[in-house]
């Protein structure tokens, strides 16, 4: 049968490409998992792209509304997938069928960067998995570091898991709680899998019913005893304790982030419920990494496929190909922000600052632009800081340490925002700060609001108390309360978000059957 | 599997896709009234494929405002500068996993359209008269004789009868892999002649072009008229449609005409229904076709012995001969609307006459409803 299964081997010329690539890329001190190379068609790429990446995931409508829009969009030619890579050890990549033999070069290179940067930036250990397939504490790397990140096998079992139960409980019923499930999937921690897991509660022992407070005192002697005590100041410390007291009582006792795991540790869910919360929220924990590095990861790879390409593998008559691909790929339009493009120039300009030396406090303080300008201590620490950089930084401290007046400049960066009296999005500033800060509110929490859960017995009466801490620009109320009306699917009682909108601290509540707002000051 | 055919291979995707399909014709069914009642559908025909935007098929999350968002790009351009069409709204292509707001327009021939209306609207299926007494011989090569003429010889089939027979007979050589047929393996293409029942069905719509009919309640006759074709086009395999137009006089006109002409004058409904009289009496036979008269007016005849013609016209002959009689009244700030209730007096009780007000655009759906919910 052999002869009707999926011929995906990469043809023998391509073969020898790829071990061409590899050896350059070993040369050059990239150090990428062991990588497979599969040749496959548009389609089979659509579908795989409708994925995610993966070939196999669980039954869901919404990869059908992307495979929809990818597969439409190719056929007008509008766009084409050229390359695709997965996460995973050995990492697993895409090459489309019939494209240019320059290109299909391009994509190794640039595919074996990802996979450098996959095994080697520290957000991603987040996505090693101990052979129970959940996630390990990523602080444990061992010297021959070779993880476990068999998430392909991972994800494809998770679509038999929710298939069993579609079996069980019937498609639509599974598939919409998969929808409500989804529209909770941003409300995680990123960092979960960095902390230790939380202590367990120690067991109130309330045998003797609650105890009278016994406020201490500061030692006196007897005659001084109303001066050093004063009933005022036992009933201040009383009325501390007492509220101390009280937020224990709070659960959870710290506001919490991570409001899936909570979700999952506390709703009341059934089996098939739960089992299809754990699938949503371990591939949303596995795809935050990609999220949390997107500047950093396509920078890399551009990066690496410019000087592979240009420094390794293409004779001179590839070069204009080649650079007519690379500059689609680099390409910027007004309104959006090119990861791709962003990213290798602020590689580039840190491998030059280093090797300059254009850093430290010597660089900092000097004021004479002639002097800045022509700064040249001849360090040549460029490439060892890049190679540094793309293991300690993620999107957020990349841009917030390395983006300087000069690159914003140089790049004409900008930023931009709606404008009500036009009606349109219009160039805000050039301004650095201004800039920057734009930038970094972006990348903070992947562009999500901070939404943590406060009390899942809010006024006593069961229900899930969300506090959204407010930095700056509103919730949208359509989507937050069509968000409500999910997570009261999964919490089964009413649910709140505190909030503000348009300057007022405000409730929003779903209460299962009706929307409501009020005035609400979190406490 | 010849090497040159490629099949699209199977795909894993296809299970989601027919889910999201699912989805969609149940997006589309809720919004049905909206898409109906706008004209932009029209011109297209059954197997045409016409877009449809549906709005909101996403996933909600908690997320900000868009108004108070915004973001960062590279480029020239001055502070204050609106930034270009080329720009799909803030929040897009930075870190995240393809979001963003899309209203997706999702494709649909008007068939199904038409069939997603029936299934709305719980039409039923038309049931068509008078089928037993035509038929429609129909030959189909469906069978494999002994005899036939050579034009006709099934070239497989004798080669296997040849080959069966050589071997059972021991004369067949693997080596030397020679058949050779005699008269008796020859096996002929052969013809069953099916006859089905033919169901022809024509649309005679009439519109009252006189003055007092606006823009306004053309549109409304116009989509109206287009969702009839639809849902009739799928029930019937060959619809034909005829238009006639009418003031004082009535002249047939093409579909393009009808829906664009715009006359003065006075309105004498009986012209337009000896004209569709001489129609049916010239093509189509009532004991061979479905026959479905539309009249669309505001309801403002010249005379009540006018009036009185009309309802002599249909006594004698429009109703019998029809399935079904349909005559919409568009509200208009000229008309009188005395015609609908003249008819409500002469023919109360008569089943084959459908009469319905069509006040505004929001009442199109419940007019359609009202014309074909009877299943004529």
């Amino acid at each position: 049968m052999s002869q009707f299964a999926l011929n995906t081997i990469l043809p023998r010329y391509l073969q020898v490409e790829r071990e061409r690539v590899d050896k350059a890329v070993r040369q050059v001190g990239l150090d990428p998992f062991p990588t497979v190379f599969e040749m496959i068609t548009y389609d089979q790429m659509n579908e795989i792209a409708s994925f995610l990446g993966f070939p196999s995931r669980y039954q869901h409508w919404r990869f059908g509304m992307e495979y929809e829009r990818l597969s439409k969009s190719y056929e007008y030619g509008l766009s084409k997938i050229y390359e695709m890579v997965i996460n995973n050890n050995p990492a697993y990549a895409y090459l489309l069928e019939g494209n240019s033999l320059t290109d299909q070069r391009l994509v190794m290179a640039h595919v074996y960067a990802h996979v450098d940067f996959f095994k080697n930036n520290f957000c991603f250990r987040a996505t090693d998995l101990d052979t129970l397939g959940s996630i390990i504490d990523p602080s444990q790397r061992q010297p021959d570091y070779n993880p476990n990140r068999r998430w392909i096998d991972k994800m494809a079992n998770h679509g038999s898991l929710v298939a069993r139960h579609i079996e069980r409980q019937g498609i639509d019923k599974v598939e919409s709680f998969i929808d409500h499930c989804l529209s909770l999937e941003n409300l995680i921690d990123p960092w979960t899998p960095f902390t230790a897991r939380t202590e367990k509660k120690k067991p109130v022992d309330d045998e003797e019913g609650p105890r009278e407070i016994d406020v201490p005192r500061l030692a006196a002697k007897d005659y001084m005893e109303d001066f050093i005590n004063p009933q005022e100041y036992l009933d201040r410390q009383r009325r501390k304790i007492e509220r101390e007291q009280e937020q224990q009582k709070r659960f959870p006792p710290e506001p919490q982030r991570d409001v899936l795991r909570f979700l999952m540790d506390h709703a009341p869910l059934e089996r098939w419920e739960r089992d299809v919360l754990s699938v949503v929220r371990a591939e949303a924990q596995y795809f935050v990494p990609q999220m949390q590095t997107k500047i950093m990861n396509e920078g890399w790879a551009s990066y690496w496929h410019s000087k592979i390409m240009t420094e390794h593998i293409l004779s001179a008559a590839e070069i204009v190909d080649y650079a007519d691909r690379n500059s689609g790929v680099m390409a910027t339009a007004p309104g959006q922000l090119n990861p791709y493009k962003l990213g290798v120039e602020l590689y580039r300009s840190i491998e030059t600052r280093w090797n300059r030396g254009q850093f430290g406090r010597e660089w900092e303080e000097c004021q004479n632009l002639e002097d800045k300008r022509h700064w040249d201590m001849r360090l040549g620490l460029g490439q060892k800081r890049i190679f540094q950089v793309r293991a300690l930084y993620n999107d957020v401290t990349f841009i917030d340490e390395f983006l300087t007046p000069e690159f914003v400049r140089e790049h004409k960066m900008y930023s931009f925002g709606y404008s009500g009296k036009s009606g349109n999005y219009e160039i805000e500033s050039r301004d650095f700060a201004a800039v920057k800060q734009k930038l970094l509110f972006q990348l903070t929490n992947f562009g999500h609001p901070y939404i943590r859960v406060h009390d899942a017995n809010h006024q006593n009466r069961g229900e899930l108390l969300l506090v959204h801490e407010h930095q700056g620009v509103d919730l949208r109320k359509d989507y937050a309360h069509a968000t409500l009306e999910a997570m009261v699917r999964v919490w089964k009682r009413p649910c709140a978000v505190a909030t503000k909108l348009e300057g007022k601290n405000v409730l929003v509540r779903y209460d299962g059957s009706e929307h409501s707002e009020q005035a609400y000051t979190v406490t | 599997m010849p090497f040159w055919y490629t099949p699209r291979v199977a795909l894993k995707i296809d299970q989601d896709h027919a889910r999201f399909r699912h989805i969609v014709r149940g997006r589309i069914r809720k919004n049905l009234r909206k898409f109906i009642s706008k004209g932009e559908l029209i011109g297209r025909k059954g197997k045409d494929q016409v877009s449809i935007p549906i709005p909101h098929i996403e996933i909600p999350r908690f997320r900000f405002s868009d108004q108070q968002a915004g973001g960062v790009a590279q480029g020239d351009g001055e502070v204050g500068d609106p930034l270009g069409q080329g720009q799909e709204g803030p929040g897009k292509g930075k870190a995240g996993q393809g979001e963003g707001e899309h209203a997706l327009e999702v494709e649909i021939s008007i068939d199904e359209l038409a069939e997603i209306l029936g299934e709305e609207l719980e039409l039923p299926d038309i049931q068509p008269r008078g089928k037993s007494r035509i038929q429609m011989a129909h030959d189909k090569y469906s069978g494999i004789r002994r005899v036939g003429p050579e034009s006709l010889r099934h070239f497989r089939r004798t080669y296997r009868e040849a080959l069966k027979r050589q071997i059972v007979s021991g004369t067949f050589n693997p080596n030397q892999p020679v058949v050779i047929p005699t008269p008796d393996d020859k096996r002929y293409r052969s013809w069953k002649t099916s006859t089905e029942p033919a169901a022809n069905a024509v649309i005679i719509y009439m519109m009252d072009v006189s003055g007092s009919m606006g823009d306004e309640q053309k549109e409304i006759v116009r989509i109206e008229s287009f969702w009839i074709d639809a849902w009739l086009q799928k029930q019937y395999k060959g619809l034909e449609s005829r238009f006639i137009i009418h003031d004082s006089v009535a002249r047939e006109v093409d579909r393009e005409t009808f829906f664009r002409t715009r006359e003065s004058g006075g309105t004498m409904i009986s012209s337009a229904f000896k004209l569709c009289k001489k129609i049916i009496e010239t093509d189509y036979s009532p004991d061979q076709w479905n026959i479905y008269p539309f009249h669309f007016s505001d309801g403002d005849n010249w005379s009540m012995d006018d009036t009185l013609a009309c309802v002599d016209i249909m006594k004698q002959s429009l109703l019998p001969w029809s399935n079904m009689f349909a005559y919409g009244q568009v509200e208009s700030p000229y008309g009188s609307g005395q015609f609908i209730k003249d008819l409500r007096e002469h023919f109360a009780a008569d089943g084959r006459l459908v009469l319905c007000e069509i006040p505004n655009k929001d009442a199109i759906v419940a007019s359609i409803k009202e014309f074909l919910g009877k299943g004529k």
